[in-house]
């Protein structure tokens, strides 16, 4: 009669040759599982703080993005900073959208919801971002009534993940103050070197558009040859390539074309 | 009692995973530009070390031949990604740094190296202490490295200014090019060099030596 007894059933398994193919089995399901438990329990336990944490870094990246280079030390991103101003924009007329307060406002839940965004054509779609928001959030800083700086949240796909930055335009809108790269997911040591500070102190001073109106502001193939371009970075042709189109929807007339207008000529 | 000093501290000069059997260079290489990160990367894989040397130990009587290395990879793996998870968790701007580096423990060899050398055929006691002593000489090699690159690359160490820049009204140029991935290459060369001059016992014997004048004629 067979024992069921789970202690000598245990007893037998481990008295079993090493190679015997119940043994191998086993063992090989003994360990994923062990190991899977582990690794999947401590995935989950751990993923509030982590969420907190890339909040945090994405927090102060604005902050720094609003800040870099107007002399002006602490957070500038608190609403109640003195001549900064969060709005939340209509993408389609360049004004101010009625009835959506900023702070209730996530951008990046708007941006892919069925109600406040729509579909892209694929020609229209530079960034490869599939969907345009109706309504974004950026921020405004002014002194003495005239803009000095303004910080537009753009997106759009890189080489192999989508790239999330803030674009923050001097107060003549037409150059660049900086681009401070908020999360993205390209090749480490390669693509990832968007990230760098070495990279992103490139950006400013960069005029965004010739007179014509075109916008020019690309990341260049190897070296830059003029004041719409920055230095490629070696072996992340795709990852620049993605930031180049990124910025040309974002600044273009399906992004933020008409928001820049109204705030070039005083209606925003 | 005099075994297990040797097991412990053994690795950390005589027999260094580094600087002796040349192990785990890629992340010596790419984790060394501050102290911070490769404190932070010494104290990851030390932890993996140890972690993967009791598991696989205790283990060490019922692990097939067939799947052997699979299922030591595997124990590593997972400790791998809870290293790094705990690291995103509690030093979220140190794992930024080290970005990938960590992941890369799962290859580094120094951990199956002593899964395989050491923990399966010797019990937990002598494990631990195996993989400690190899964990704290990489650790060890680490950190040298480290603080050459951060000292004369940046003039600080562990963040803090020890040569006064000239950029900050001092009299020191920090050296670029040791922030860069081959210095460390030269001060791993150079520190196996030096230790090698100290330890003659360790340089390895010429494996093709040069031929003498008369045996090379010739006829």
């Amino acid at each position: 009669m067979p024992d069921f007894n789970p202690l000598s059933l245990w007893r037998r398994l481990l008295s079993l040759p090493n190679d015997s193919k119940t043994k191998t089995l086993v063992m090989a399901f003994a360990v994923s599982v062990v190991c899977a438990g582990a690794v999947s329990t401590l995935a989950v336990q751990l993923r509030p703080l982590q969420e907190a944490n890339r909040l945090a870094q994405q927090q102060a990246r604005l902050d720094a993005a609003v800040s870099q280079g107007t002399g002006v030390a602490g957070s500038q991103a608190d609403p109640a900073a003195p001549g900064l101003q969060m709005l939340v924009v209509d993408l389609a007329t360049g004004l101010q959208a009625t009835g959506i307060t900023p702070a209730s406002f996530d951008m990046r839940a708007a941006a892919v919801a069925e109600e406040t965004s729509t579909a892209l054509t694929p020609e229209a779609d530079l960034a490869r971002i599939g969907r345009k928001p109706k309504f974004a959030l950026i921020h405004v800083q002014r002194r003495e009534g005239r803009v000095e700086r303004v910080v537009l949240p753009v997106w759009g796909k890189g080489y192999q993940s989508t790239i999330h930055a803030y674009l923050a335009l001097r107060g003549d809108l037409k150059t660049v103050a900086s681009l401070t790269i908020v999360e993205h997911g390209e090749t480490p040591g390669i693509g990832a070197k968007i990230d760098e500070p070495d990279w992103q102190q490139l950006w400013p001073g960069k005029e965004i558009a010739d007179e014509s109106g075109e916008i020019r502001l690309a990341v260049a193939q190897g070296t830059a040859h003029s004041v719409y371009e920055v230095d490629g970075i070696t072996g992340a042709t795709r990852t620049g390539k993605g930031l180049t189109n990124m910025l040309r929807f974002w600044l273009g007339q399906d992004g933020y074309g008409a928001v820049l207008d109204n705030l070039r000529n005083g209606r925003l | 009692m005099a075994s297990t000093a040797r097991l412990l501290f053994g690795p950390i000069v005589d027999n260094n995973p580094v600087t002796l059997q040349i192990l785990g260079i890629c992340s010596a290489l790419a984790v060394t530009t501050s102290v911070a990160t490769a404190l932070t990367m010494s104290l990851a894989l030390t932890a993996v070390l140890v972690a993967s040397s009791v598991i696989i130990s205790a283990i060490r009587h019922h692990l097939p031949t067939s799947i052997r290395l699979i299922l030591q990879i595997t124990i590593i793996a997972s400790l791998v990604i809870v290293v790094d998870q705990l690291l995103q968790a509690y030093a979220f701007a140190i794992s930024q740094h080290l970005s990938i580096f960590v992941s890369l423990i799962v290859t580094n060899c120094v951990v199956l190296g002593r899964a395989e050398a050491f923990a399966v055929r010797n019990p937990v006691g002598p494990s631990v202490l195996d993989a400690l002593g190899n964990g704290l000489g990489y650790s060890l090699v680490l950190l040298l490295v480290g603080a050459v690159r951060e000292g004369l690359g940046l003039g600080t160490l562990m963040g803090y200014q020890v040569l006064p820049t000239v950029a900050a009204g001092g009299w020191f140029v920090p050296l670029g090019v040791m922030l860069l991935a081959p210095s460390a290459f030269f001060i791993l060369g150079l520190l196996i060099w030096a230790l090698r001059s100290w330890r003659p016992d360790q340089a390895e014997p010429d494996e093709f030596p040069l031929a003498t004048a008369e045996e090379g004629t010739v006829s």
